[in-house]
């Protein structure tokens, strides 16, 4: 398995996500937590280019950094995974080995 | 005297680490603390691949001159790697070339390589540290 | 599976150290060992106990240490760092000629190489940071 990314910072404000996205291989997943999971949501700027991603890669989200910020699962893009700190753990276990984007 | 931090004494297979360095030096610490960690990791005789990549290209740049901000200018340290066989010293073409960066602006001799080619790198590795 | 934690940021000022213990809570529950915890950068001052959060606040010095009593987690504090920045065990605290020491319970001052020793023992390292 290849690695899985993990990206904690808001899409609107650095380019953590897009250094993520040029660096991860067909097949990495991508982890979206703390105020990286802006960039899990249909309606904003950057929304087409998360789905695009989703053709190479698998993305998830943090859901209890969704809810602590007031954002609805409801909206999350469609094809991205929501899952608990449980589910974190499972990915970082899953895949070969993890790179957190600071 | 050894100091506490000489006393680790490890056994185990040789992994192949890989330290990211993503930040610019001075703003803020992670560059040096970063380095640290780099100089220490040489003696454990692991399989260490160095990357500079997005503003972490800054901190090998050439004529780094510190005297007036008062802080340390660590950037000759990285010179100093080689003795360490940390020999492995990539830097990505396309932060380098977005900066206005050439490898004669770089205080060291490096590997350059494009973003699918470090893709592949950390593929590669065991461990990825990033700073 | 054998995971560690490198946390980089103190508490309160960046999210990390509570995704950082959210993370090893849960990977406790599915059953994994935590190999390490390392605390780096910042990260040195979630090792302090003289830090008084207001009482509706969660306490996270006070969370590491109740994780490593509960799971017997190695906390390690890096020297280089901790000096810096101020956070002294006993032995060092004697060494450095100050007249006290701040480190919590449950944590350890020890150097960087214990966190390649993670990197060389741990199926998986998970970094939290800014």
């Amino acid at each position: 398995m290849p690695m899985l990314h993990t990206v904690n910072k808001s899409p609107f404000e650095r380019r953590t996500l897009d250094t993520a996205l040029r660096h991860a291989v067909k097949g990495a997943a991508i982890l979206l937590i703390e105020d990286g999971v802006y960039a899990a949501f249909d309606g904003t700027v950057v929304a087409e280019k998360v789905k695009a991603a989703l053709a190479d890669h698998k993305i998830y989200v943090l859901g209890p950094d969704v809810a602590a910020r007031g954002m609805s699962e409801h909206h999350v893009i469609e094809g991205i995974g929501v899952v608990d700190y449980g589910g974190f753990v499972d990915l970082v276990t899953e895949y070969d080995k993890v790179q957190s984007w600071l | 005297m050894a100091e506490p931090w000489e006393d680790d004494e490890l056994e185990g297979p040789v992994r192949k680490f890989m330290y990211v360095n993503r930040r610019a030096p001075y703003g803020t610490i992670y560059a040096l603390e970063s380095l640290e960690v780099v100089l220490i990791a040489a003696a454990f005789e692991q399989d260490v691949t160095l990357v500079f990549m997005d503003d972490g290209v800054y901190q090998i740049k050439k004529d780094q001159n510190t005297d007036a901000i008062g802080v340390k200018n660590f950037s000759p340290t990285y010179r100093a790697l080689e003795g360490y066989d940390v020999e492995k010293l990539y830097v990505e073409k396309e932060s380098l070339a977005s900066r206005g960066l050439t490898t004669d602006d770089l205080i060291v001799p490096v590997q350059l390589v494009d973003k699918d080619q470090l893709a592949q790198l950390m593929e590669e590795q065991e461990v990825i540290l990033s700073f | 599976m054998k995971l560690s934690v490198l946390v980089n940021e103190g508490p309160y000022q960046h999210q990390s150290a509570d995704s950082a213990i959210q993370f090893t809570k849960a990977a406790l529950e599915r059953g994994h060992e935590i190999f390490r915890v390392f605390f780096y950068h910042d990260g040195v001052n979630n090792g302090t106990r003289f830090a008084v959060p207001p009482q509706d606040d969660r306490n996270i010095t006070q969370e590491w240490t109740a994780l490593a009593k509960e799971h017997g987690l190695d906390l390690v504090v890096c020297i280089a760092a901790a000096q810096r920045r101020g956070i002294l065990d006993e032995n060092e605290a004697k060494r450095q000629g100050k007249d006290g020491n701040n480190i919590a319970d449950g944590f350890r001052i020890s150097g960087l190489g214990q966190l390649i020793e993670a990197g060389i023992q741990s199926d998986r390292m998970v970094i939290f940071g800014d």
